[in-house]
């Protein structure tokens, strides 16, 4: 089974930290930051250094989100003294660490990021409670029930289920999950969320949690001891 | 392209035999070809090309072929149809063989409408209420016959009739089309389906589904479910009331707590934009000249064209919102039947509001009881093709392939109707004249 590569951004990335993936069992790809037009679109996850000044990293971010791959996890190494900028970036990446790093620390990161895919055979398999969802054959299975999903549907819950317990508000799932220029404006989320509500069946549709006047989350901390 | 990829790998997986291509003709009719999983890749890329010439509304004089493109987004299995292989639809696009959108594809027309609202940062959302009837013989010689007669406590049909639709909404939930709620209507053996929102274009694509669903399941009960916007004299019709909002993001541009109504200037002018151009939407929110048989006074149908919180003669109504609910601010309008095609009756609706906010149209007092209305709808079928045909809204909204030929299609409606002889006409004329 084909994995989807990391895609390293600059190509001028720490050799050590390359090694450190590449042991782990990770395809990489490497990008300049100027070119992911021509990176492939379908990634695990995207490593992106802001060494060289957080502009053109968070330039380079924005690429990998405009291009259609969307849901992609990033991470981004940072020098300490631009981790004050990082506040208001929650819908651009999912986690940072910070310069220098080790490649212990970056394996971890990406591990959390991808939603605990590591780099080997069951990386497709996004699971959390009686929902498992395989990302190589887009099958989704509630309690052994195999759902009928949009293209859309699959997409959202997948992205939810790959962070299961974390609250997104709705223009983080619209801008993650659909991409900047959809059609359908914000309460697009709140019905696609009824609608895999309703394909979830009764007995699974509180699995989608809503967090009032904040958005949605999948599962919650406390999970089990909740009547819907 | 990921979204095809998607398509074809849940084809494989999940061993779809057939995949239903779908698309509507210019009156609503639902169509569709059939194409196994080998032509799946073909047809989501290149378009399958067909004869539109048999077509309601597709035909043209010089060129017959069009391209039907599958829009994979719509890519559904259907989970009521039969054992044996699954099978899935896919909503199509109808475009000339050059790629252009076709002007006779109501999903392209209503495409077109909605990105308009879009420039403008808005999006439009509906949500109908489908009213239908089963009956249990589809013999059109003789009268229908309701499952449940005048609210006897006839006990098996009926509730074969309510365990029906319960299932209906079943299925339809499991399709992702989420029912508000679902009940008995007032005539006997009527029912009513309530769609919660979504944006504009994916509801129309809902309404074509869950009318198929509703009669798919029927005929398998050995039933019929009819959208025959007036089945039976005497009783209510069935219409498809819709609710309507426009939103700029997450704000509802309807809603005023500040204005009498709860409404934002905004959605008085949208208002002001349906009730100026009512008599030139209703041929083709109600298209049939049965349609005209339910707008009549007395079954809770409207009848005038005007607005009010309460009354369900008026055309449009505003309803009342609880305290703190600003943001289900909508109104509610009366006219659509069943048996509209949703995609041009859903155009027609938002290209008349928009007309009311760009124009800065202004709204009509409050109708009270029946005063303060505009004036009557048209009040059959050849009215309304007239007043559809005059109207520069509708060549712009729908473009005059459209117009043209939905004008000459429903004159020959009406010249086929009014050379019958009724049996109104017999027995009232021929024991006395």
């Amino acid at each position: 089974m084909a994995q989807h590569p990391i895609l390293c951004v600059p190509e001028t990335l720490d050799p050590s930290l390359l090694l450190a993936l590449s042991q782990a069992g990770y395809r990489l790809e490497q990008c300049a930051s100027d070119a992911i037009g021509d990176a492939p679109t379908e990634l695990l996850a995207a490593l992106v250094s802001g060494r060289g000044g957080l502009g053109d990293a968070l330039e380079a971010c924005r690429a990998i989100r405009a291009q259609g791959a969307g849901s992609v996890p990033i991470v981004l190494l940072v020098n300490q003294v631009d981790v004050a900028h990082l506040a208001d970036l929650d819908d651009l990446i999912d986690d940072f660490a910070i310069l220098p790093s080790s490649g212990a620390e970056l394996l971890v990161r990406l591990r959390r990021a991808t939603g605990g895919q590591d780099a080997s055979g069951d990386s497709t398999i996004v699971s959390y409670g009686p929902l498992k969802i395989n990302t190589e054959t887009y099958q989704a299975v509630i309690a052994d029930r195999t759902l009928d999903l949009t293209y859309m549907e699959y997409e959202l819950l997948t992205f939810l289920a790959s962070n299961p317990t974390k609250v997104f508000t709705r223009e983080t799932l619209l801008s993650r999950v659909w991409g900047y220029e959809y059609y359908g404006g914000a309460r697009t989320v709140d019905v696609h969320i009824r609608r895999l509500r309703a394909k979830l069946g009764e007995e699974h549709a509180s699995l989608i949690e809503t967090v009032r006047s904040v958005g949605y989350r999948l599962g919650q901390p406390s999970w089990g001891e909740r009547t819907a | 392209m990921q979204q095809n990829d998607y398509v074809l790998r849940t084809v494989e997986e999940r061993g779809i035999g057939f995949i239903q291509l779908w698309f509507t003709d210019v009156l609503g009719t639902p169509k569709a070809f059939h194409i196994t999983p080998q032509e799946l890749e073909g047809a989501l890329e290149e378009g399958m090309t067909f004869d539109g010439s048999a077509i309601d509304g597709f035909s043209r004089v010089q060129e017959a072929d069009v391209l039907a493109r599958p829009d994979a987004s719509t890519f559904q299995i259907l989970p009521y149809v039969g054992s044996g292989a699954e099978i899935a639809r896919v909503f199509c696009d109808i475009s000339n063989l050059d790629g252009s959108p076709f002007e006779g594809c109501p999903r392209h027309t209503l495409r077109r409408v909605a990105g308009h609202a879009k420039e403008k940062g808005y999006t439009f959302y509906v949500a109908p209420e489908i009213e239908y009837f089963y009956f249990a013989n589809l013999d059109p010689s003789t009268p229908p016959v309701p499952l449940d007669r005048g609210g006897y406590f006839d006990l098996s049909p009926g509730d074969r009739a309510s365990d029906l639709r319960r299932r209906s909404v079943q299925v339809l939930e499991e399709m992702g089309i989420p029912v508000e709620h679902s009940q008995h209507e007032d005539a006997p053996s009527q029912h009513e389906v309530d769609l919660r929102y979504t944006d504009v274009l994916t509801m129309a694509d809902t309404v074509m589904t869950a009318r198929l669903v509703l009669k798919a399941l029927a005929t398998e009960a050995g039933l019929v479910a009819s959208f025959m916007p007036k089945p039976m004299a005497n009783v209510q019709g069935s219409g498809m009331h819709t609710h309507c909002s426009l939103w700029t993001g997450e704000e509802n541009a309807f809603a005023d707590p500040n204005n009498d109504a709860g409404l934002s200037p905004t959605g008085r002018a949208f208002i002001a934009g349906l009730l100026t151009h009512a008599p030139e939407l209703t041929a083709v929110t109600n298209q049939w000249v049965n349609s005209y048989k339910r707008l009549v006074p007395g079954h809770e149908a409207p009848v005038s064209i005007g607005w009010a919180r309460a009354n369900r003669g008026a055309l449009v109504r505003v309803p009342v919102v609880k305290a703190g609910k600003l943001q289900s601010t909508r109104l509610e309008y009366r006219a659509p039947d069943s048996a509209c095609n949703p995609y041009l009756s859903f155009a027609m609706i938002l290209a008349a509001g928009l007309k009311g906010i760009e124009a800065g149209y202004e709204l009509d007092p409050e109708m009270v009881g029946a005063s303060g209305a505009r004036g009557p709808l048209p009040s059959n079928l050849n009215d309304a093709v007239d007043a559809l045909e005059a109207s520069a809204l509708a060549h712009e909204t729908l473009g005059t392939h459209v117009v043209e030929w939905f004008v000459r299609n429903k004159r020959a409606e009406w010249g086929a109707y009014k050379s019958e002889i009724t049996q109104f006409e017999l027995d009232r004329y021929l024991p006395v004249l």
